[in-house]
């Protein structure tokens, strides 16, 4: 189970790697959030995928699943979360102040 | 445990926070800042004297014993550098009241300002790497708002490129804390360093070790600088000087604590990576702080420089050299703020920042004039000013681990920052006025908080023995990470 993650894993760092390296600035958004999506399940994996209960004690389980790695991925979630809508409110003024959103153009663009 | 430790974070916060509500009244939230800044200074000057007195202080959060709970440690190196940057937000903020524009004070100029502070102080204190990654989450969401408030063209341009690296790399960060946990299964610093001088650090830590070292070069500006020189032109001087004094310097915080607590058991392998890394810096940075004609990219490439300086530093490892990066850090962020303040006031003063369209400040601007050649003999390492005891011990210990190549480009990057700096200072300050007379603008205090941090650049490097008393306790605990741990995992 592990192997299969991570290769998922690795697709997605390829994916967000590729859109980063692209021109429009929206795509390079869109990479960031794919990469940001990897690492969370690298988190998950790299934890361990082994059987077990929801960690809720309420249940009756013998074993549960390490809390400790949901606990970060929650965090790391809502931090990327808040900085991806950030960077989505500053690719639109971008695009408003520039009139493009190629960012080759707005590099050649003198000051 | 000790509640004294979490004060320098929670006081920006509180402060930051009640700021929200005072968006229009500028004065009420100018006095506040003040306040809380000031504050902050005396708990910082407290906090190192009950490390001086007491040891390495710590506080369990919530009373969880580590390594369950999360810890904030106070040490010596943590605590002189709370203290160094808490002088520093205080004179910047000071100069801001005059240079930043009312318009950028009330759209949460301030609230973004504190906390960038509480990111920075929280970095500095915390005892978990977890914890470290939120911390500078924290700060780094602040520095996006304040690179972007405003909303210039040039802003606009700089911003996505300066939000996209830190984005990589703290994903990288996340990635190598997740490799780390599930290598060693736990995430405090301290009980991190015995598991992995218990693992023995083989080759799956020490490729950790590498992407740790990517993610925090990528932070500080050590070899993968790329992003910085320009990033760091858009914002206007005092945000510039609130990045060039602290954001750098929190990866090479964390570039220290990681490789002298954590990754300790294969220094020639780690040491080795970080030498020639500083080198190329060093190289670079120097060369791109002369190759410029423009006053906030020679200031920025001088930034990059004292980057590979602190990490010569690291890497040669024996405790002379410890110290002397310490003590540069400390004179690097005194230093590199006042540098940024001084270039802003003669922008502001000429209305340009080309070199070529300046000249004969000095007639206009006597006390500018000297405070800036001061302050360039103080970087470049001059003796009676604070960059040189950091430099000769940095140099000794370099030259102790037979690191001579490595000596020999630090040397020269001294030289060449000090030919940038008094270019700035022979074309902007002597020679004669291009066009006609120009009006004397108004300063507007900033030049009294230039000359408040020069007295502080000068009094370090004359008072250098008693700074060293302080900084060598700060050296011991990087030299030998068990009375770290002994502090962190006593109970």
């Amino acid at each position: 189970m592990e192997l299969i993650m991570a290769i998922a894993v690795g697709v997605l760092f390829t994916v967000g790697v590729y859109l980063i390296l692209s021109k429009s600035l929206l795509r390079i958004v869109l990479g960031t959030s794919l990469l940001t999506h990897g690492v969370h399940l690298l988190l998950l994996t790299m934890a361990g995928l082994k059987r077990g209960a929801a960690p809720v004690l309420g249940g009756q389980a013998d074993t549960y699943v390490d809390p400790l790695p949901q606990a970060l991925i929650l965090t790391s979630i809502v931090i990327s979360f808040g900085v991806t809508a950030f960077f989505f409110v500053l690719a639109y003024r971008a695009y408003q102040a520039h009139g493009t959103d190629e960012m080759d153009a707005v590099r050649e663009e003198k000051q | 445990m000790n509640n004294l430790v979490v004060l320098p974070i929670l006081i920006p916060l509180c402060t930051a926070v009640l700021m929200i509500f005072l968006k229009e009244k500028v004065l009420l939230q100018r006095l506040i800042s003040v306040f809380s800044g000031v504050l902050n200074v005396v708990l910082s000057c407290i906090l190192v004297s009950r490390i001086d007195g007491n040891g390495i202080q710590t506080l369990h959060m919530g009373g969880w014993a580590p390594p369950y709970g999360i810890v904030f440690v106070g040490d010596m190196f943590a605590a002189l550098l709370v203290l160094t940057a808490s002088v520093v937000s205080l004179a910047v903020l000071l100069y801001s009241f005059g240079s930043i524009g009312v318009e950028r004070e009330r759209t949460y100029y301030y609230t973004f300002f504190h906390f960038l502070l509480v990111g920075v102080y929280g970095s500095f204190l915390t005892g978990d790497i977890f914890n470290l990654f939120v911390f500078f989450e924290v700060m780094l969401i602040s520095s996006y708002a304040l690179i972007s408030l405003g909303g210039t063209k040039l802003q606009l341009r700089e911003a996505p490129k300066y939000l996209l690296i830190n984005i990589v790399s703290s994903t990288l960060f996340v990635a190598a804390v997740a490799y780390l946990y599930a290598a060693v299964g736990t995430l405090n610093m301290a009980h991190l360093s015995q598991r992995v001088a218990e693992a023995g650090q083989g080759g799956v830590l020490n490729v950790i070790a590498i992407l740790f070292l990517i993610v925090f070069a990528l932070k500080a500006g050590l070899f993968l600088f790329f992003w910085l020189p320009g990033s760091y032109i858009a914002p206007p001087a005092a945000v510039r000087a609130l990045f060039g004094a602290l954001l750098t310097k929190v990866g090479v915080y964390a570039m220290i604590r990681t490789f002298t607590l954590i990754f300790v058991n294969d220094p020639d392998f780690t040491n080795g990576w970080i030498a020639w890394m500083a080198a190329v810096t060093m190289i670079l940075g120097a060369l791109g702080a002369v190759a410029y004609n423009d006053i906030p990219r020679i200031l920025n490439y001088n930034v990059v420089v004292g980057v590979g300086f602190v990490a010569f530093g690291l890497a040669s490892g024996t405790s002379d050299a410890l110290n002397g990066a310490v003590f540069y850090l400390l004179h690097d962020m005194l230093g590199k703020s006042l540098m940024f303040i001084l270039g802003g006031l003669i922008i502001a003063a000429e209305g340009t920042d080309q070199l070529k369209n300046m000249g004969g400040m000095i007639k206009r601007y006597p006390l500018l004039g000297w405070s800036f050649f001061v302050m360039a003999l103080a970087l470049a390492g001059m003796p009676p000013f604070s960059g040189f005891p950091g430099k000769v011990l940095i140099i000794r210990g370099g030259l102790d681990s037979g690191m001579l190549t490595l000596s020999l480009i630090g040397l020269g990057s001294s030289l060449l920052v000090l030919y940038s700096l008094i270019k700035v200072f022979r074309l902007a300050f002597w020679g004669n006025e291009p066009g006609t007379e120009q009006p004397k603008v108004r300063l507007k205090g900033g030049t009294a908080v230039a000359a408040g941090l020069l007295v502080l650049v000068m009094m370090m490097g004359l008072g250098a023995e008693w700074v060293n008393s302080y900084v060598t306790q700060a050296g011991d605990v990087l030299g030998s990470p068990e009375l770290y741990i002994k502090a962190v995992m006593k109970e």
